[in-house]
């Protein structure tokens, strides 16, 4: 079907076994929860690799859709926990403890949608994709992008967590929304719901990691590298360069939430601490880090940089900063793509070499093409 | 011979990772025979897998030293240090030395929750210091009840909680603020208040409490206005006119982090003479003095549990090992103050139920007395907060307060106040 | 009398919450104009504006305590020293980072946003561990934190009247500099034209060298300058890049008139706003309106017609 060749199948394969076999069998189950964690940013990078690394499109606001994810899961996890009866010392039992802290005494309208599971379900890739479609539909169409498209969404990012935080009757503010316990009924807080959460993880990243290398392979991905080279070209070619771009910036926004209520299911709470402009530009360096043009790349970028952050800030709490702004200068100065940069440069011809049956079929992601740098605007 | 002996003793005691003690002062719980032979065995101390060897015992440390936080939090691990440090070269406890393990909390909530769960599940640590805002603790309080940890937690806070393993060893609400309104009420006749605050859940629900203590327990006086500013904010012309036209009695401000700075400079700079207008706040230690510069706030009160300046033999000598340990220009303020109560807390409860056990421990801690505490003596209630004097002093221009008022007997701290809510 | 407070009491408070809105202003654009200067000549995001910024007030804080110390006599004076120091310092910082960093990233306008990321943070390291994470409380000299009775109950505060004086002899600096005089020419040659204008002569590297110094620089006074009106720490750069951010985005790009119009804009409405609603609900009204703009004009206010 011409989605996966032999190289892709083994290299997919390679981290299929990595994180549903080996790293299960190495860790225990603090660290694995931790790994699970780390993979929930995955989703993000995912997205970025899409929306970047093919489109030429930065976002700065994914941890905004990162968030509303999360947040669409944790208010229907809150709602779960403000049973009437677990909350019958507090003025107005049955709504979750910051509203009833915060001298609200009815359940807002906009929470009534997360008393079904299903809905919830739906909202966690929807609510993003469609914010990004509002934002997508008035920049794309108005031939907004580049720089100023990413201080834009930079803008948003800071908007909506001063939103959050300063509506905290509504959204829990500064603290999140914490203390979840059950996801119907089913306690996520025990080392095995741990574990059962992490496989469903892994086993969602790769499959939206397929799914994304279904889109670069279609015509669609073809156009949208086309359109990061030469945009002008494409447009005259006849195409609606602008929807192409909006179709791209939701999938990633989708796949940003998707990742976010996997986060909010692991971690055991949201804060407005991933909205904003920090972690949304770190989510950007996992990307860059694992290379911005290679899925697998940004996978591996998100798993490396947070394991590094982890153990960095154990050992030297001082230095994880420096260590971390040195990785930014380092990672776009010198190697612009990433690991898979390196990859590819080194390694790739090595192995074709020495297992010729695994050559590639040639295609605009291909080994033999560095892409050229996303040069979105202004030139 | 000694000489051998010492080196190898330097050498163990760095190895434990200790700062600040001595070879000399850990020469008897080390010897063979002497404290050692009252240390209880292992086995009777810990009976649920904690990190506790013949020797040691190890303890976890978490505060933001990076990120916007590390300004605030930076004293309560100096704090925790020092007493840990004291305690060790007293001998320890249960004859065993305190040996901590730091982690940065990097002034983010969900870090906070990792690095809480690493102490627990994978430093088995046998109590943990730290956490400084209301969601940092919110973050970790599940951490701390499903792992059954034992957390000691400094600030003071907004109350509406209680749990079984925390003990809260800064003020609740009300033992903060009704005192201090209480007080000014009294002595400067005051009516008017108005109140201000950054925007969450802290100062909320303090101005609450004020507000309700104000119009329902205090004769003939009333709130003339209620502000919030989202943290960070840096403007404050605008209610600083608001205030000028309302020509309240009382500023009652609290504003936390960069902010204080912003306001207090502002305020002076617009003409409002703290020495004629009262200005009565929760928020401002002497740490954020320091940032706010002495000049600029000479004249305002504050309302909390301790200051630098309180002459007692035990505050005396707190402040001197702090400045003999991080030099004599530091200042100590509330928080540093409580959260240096902590360790101690934890060893006299240690030593009450004769274990480490995250259950016996917190089964023994009500009542559990602390004489040797730098505001004066503390004691542990049943809801785990502690029993405190509250103080009001007033703000000189040397960045120190002076004290004005004390409350007669300890207040009792009720994080559940019937009425305020 | 309305609302229980008479005429003269409203008619001062109007007079003095216009200053206030007025004072805002000024910090606005201060805070934004280096930003706005960078961004607008050279495509360039510098995401370590803030830190620049802060650079600025730990050389104020350095040249209060050298005064203390050496020249206590002087000390009345010493802040209009501390904000040439800090100009120069937060310039030369900015020229020495554009040498190091930003001339290889020329081509790639979206990796210079990441770099100076980066550089911001370790930036931020770096005042930790040279001044400690607490705040620093910088001295100034006692004229300046009075207020101006301008009668009996009409009060102006000083230090925002200084604020003011900077920002208008910066903006009128930077006008005539740019549209003013042959350099300001090569700079907007640069602008139009990298190619065209490196093949007349311009020593096109030479100027985006100047170019980054200057935005770096003015951000050094506005550090400088919010030492007496705000704190100083190493993260305190955040506290103001939000709102700087802000106003050059509404203000659309590649526009000096469009970053002082929206300053203008949002100041006056935030500060009207705070003195009838609560401050938090007033920015949560100002963004929110932001944002409505920014979706109908997504180039913000003012923009150059220029086809991309």
């Amino acid at each position: 079907m011409g989605v996966l060749n032999r190289k892709d199948l083994l290299f997919i394969g390679l981290l299929a076994a990595l994180v549903l076999i080996v790293l299960p069998m190495a860790l225990e189950p603090f660290r694995l929860n931790l790994v699970g964690k780390y993979l929930t940013y995955g989703f993000v990078a995912l997205g970025l690799v899409l929306c970047w690394g093919d489109a030429g499109i930065l976002s700065l606001g994914q941890g905004v859709f990162f968030g509303l994810g999360g947040y669409c899961m944790a208010m229907y996890l809150k709602l779960e926990a403000s049973t009437p009866e677990a909350t019958k010392i507090q003025s107005t039992p049955g709504i979750p403890d910051f509203m009833d802290w915060n001298q609200i005494t009815e359940l807002p309208l906009f929470w009534q949608p997360f008393h079904s599971l299903a809905l919830t379900l739906i909202a966690i890739p929807l609510v993003p994709a469609l914010l990004a479609l509002v934002v997508g539909f008035a920049m794309f169409k108005r031939r907004v992008g580049g720089t100023y498209f990413a201080i834009i969404t930079q803008a948003i990012a800071a908007i909506l967590t001063i939103l959050i935080i300063g509506q905290q009757g509504y959204t829990g503010g500064v603290n999140g929304i914490t203390d979840l316990r059950t996801l119907h009924g089913w306690d996520i807080r025990t080392d095995h719901a741990h574990t059962v959460l992490y496989f469903v993880n892994a086993g969602l990243l790769i499959g939206c990691l397929l799914l994304g290398q279904y889109v670069r392979r279609s015509k669609l991905g073809r156009i949208l590298v086309a359109m990061r080279d030469k945009e002008d070209r494409v447009r005259f070619s006849g195409y609606a360069v602008a929807d192409f771009k909006i179709f791209v910036f939701c999938f990633a926004a989708a796949l940003a939430g998707i990742g976010g209520a996997m986060f909010t299911l692991q971690v055991g709470f949201m804060s407005p601490s991933f909205v904003g402009i920090v972690p949304s530009i770190e989510m950007v360096i996992y990307c860059a880090v694992g290379g911005r043009t290679s899925l697998l790349g940004a996978i591996y970028g998100a798993l490396a940089v947070n394991w590094a952050r982890t153990t960095l800030s154990e050992a030297f709490p001082e230095l994880w900063l420096l260590a971390l702004g040195s990785l930014f200068i380092l990672v776009v100065v010198a190697f612009p793509d990433g690991l898979a940069g390196i990859y590819r440069k080194t390694f790739d011809p090595m192995l074709d070499r020495l297992l010729p049956w695994l050559r590639r079929r040639p295609s605009v992601h291909g080994p033999a093409v560095l892409p050229a740098q996303p040069i979105a605007s202004a030139e | 011979m000694t000489d051998d002996i010492r080196s190898s003793l330097r050498r163990r005691s760095l190895m434990q990772g200790m700062a600040g003690a001595s070879a000399a002062a850990l020469l008897p719980s080390l010897l063979p025979g002497a404290a050692r032979a009252q240390a209880p065995a292992t086995a009777a101390v810990n009976t649920t897998g904690l990190a506790v060897t013949d020797s040691t015992v190890t303890v976890g440390i978490l505060h933001s030293i990076t990120g916007t936080m590390a300004i605030s939090e930076t004293g309560s691990v100096e704090a925790e240090k020092l007493a840990i440090s004291q305690i060790n070269a007293a001998g320890g406890v249960l004859g065993r030395q305190i040996r901590s393990i730091q982690e940065d909390g990097a002034s983010d909530w969900p870090n906070f929750a990792e690095k809480a769960k690493k102490l627990l599940v994978n430093d088995k640590c046998a109590a943990v210091f730290g956490c400084w805002t209301s969601a940092s603790r919110k973050a970790v309080l599940p951490v701390f009840e499903q792992y059954n940890g034992m957390l000691y937690y400094p600030t003071f806070y907004e109350g509406l909680e209680q749990s079984k393993n925390v003990i809260y060893t800064g003020q609740e609400a009300t033992q903060q603020i009704l005192a201090g309104l209480d007080w000014v009420n009294k002595t400067r006749g005051s009516k008017t208040f108005y109140l201000l605050g950054s925007d969450y859940i802290w100062p909320r629900t303090s101005n609450k409490i004020a507000r309700k203590h104000i119009e329902g327990h205090l004769a003939g006086c009333k709130v003339v206005g209620e502000d919030y500013f989202p943290l960070g904010h840096t403007q404050f012309n605008s209610v600083i006119n608001k205030i000028k036209l309302s020509k309240p009695d009382v500023i009652y401000a609290i504003i936390v982090g960069g902010s204080n700075v912003a306001f207090y400079k502002q305020l002076k700079a617009a003409g409002v003479d703290l020495s004629k207008q009262t200005l009565l706040t929760i928020s401002v230690t002497e740490d954020e003095i320091g940032g706010i510069g002495g000049d600029n706030i000479a004249g305002a009160f504050a309302c909390m549990k301790y200051f630098q300046s309180l002459d007692n033999p035990n505050n005396k000598a707190f402040v001197a090992g702090f400045e003999k340990m991080y030099g004599d220009k530091s200042v100590i303020g509330d928080v540093t103050q409580a959260a240096y109560l902590g360790p101690w807390l934890w060893k006299l409860t240690a030593e009450k139920a004769g274990s480490f056990d995250v259950d016996k421990i917190a089964a023994a801690s009500p009542g559990v007395e602390f004489k040797g505490a730098p505001e004066g003596y503390v004691r542990i209630h049943e809801n785990h907060h502690l029993w405190s004097k509250t103080r009001v002093g007033k703000a000189l221009a040397n960045g120190q307060y002076e004290l004005v008022y004390e409350t007669a007997e300890l207040v009792q701290p009720d994080p559940f106040p019937k009425g305020y809510q | 009398m309305l609302m229980g407070y008479s005429f003269g009491d409203l008619g001062s408070i109007m007079a003095m919450q216009g200053f206030a809105g007025l004072i805002l202003f000024s910090v606005f654009v201060l805070m934004a104009l280096g930003l706005a200067v960078i961004f607008g000549q050279m495509g360039v995001i510098n995401m370590a504006h803030g830190e620049f910024m802060i650079l600025g007030a730990y050389v104020t804080f350095l040249t209060s305590r050298l005064f203390t110390t050496y020249l206590p006599g002087a000390f009345g004076a010493y802040f209009f020293v501390a904000v040439v120091l800090a100009f120069c310092a937060a310039g030369l910082a900015g020229m020495a980072v554009e040498w190091l960093l930003i001339r290889h990233l020329y081509r790639r306008p979206l990796d210079t946003l990441l770099a100076t990321w980066g550089l911001s943070l370790i930036l931020q390291q770096v005042y930790r561990s040279v001044f400690g994470a607490r705040e620093v409380g910088v001295d100034q000299p006692e004229w300046m934190m009075g207020a101006a009775n301008l009668s009996e109950s009409i009060q102006i505060p000083i230090n925002g009247l200084i604020v003011m004086a900077l920002t208008t002899l910066i903006a009128v600096a930077v006008y005539l500099l740019i549209f003013r005089f042959g350099w300001g020419k090569q700079i907007r040659a640069v602008m139009q034209n990298r190619a065209m204008a490196g093949a007349v002569g311009i020593d096109t590297a030479r100027v985006d060298r100047l170019t980054f110094g200057l935005g770096c620089g003015i951000a050094g006074v506005a550090g400088s300058a919010f030492t007496m009106i705000g704190s100083t720490s190493p993260t305190a750069g955040q506290l103001y890049i939000v709102d700087a951010f802000l106003v050059v985005v509404f203000g659309g790009t590649g526009s000096l008139i469009g970053t002082i119009a929206s300053a203008f804009t949002i100041s006056q409405a935030r500060s009207t706003l705070e003195f009838f609603l609560s401050g938090s609900m007033a920015q949560v009204v100002v963004l929110l309106t932001v944002v409505g703009i920014l979706m109908l004009r997504p180039q913000g206010l003012f923009v150059l017609k220029v086809r991309r």
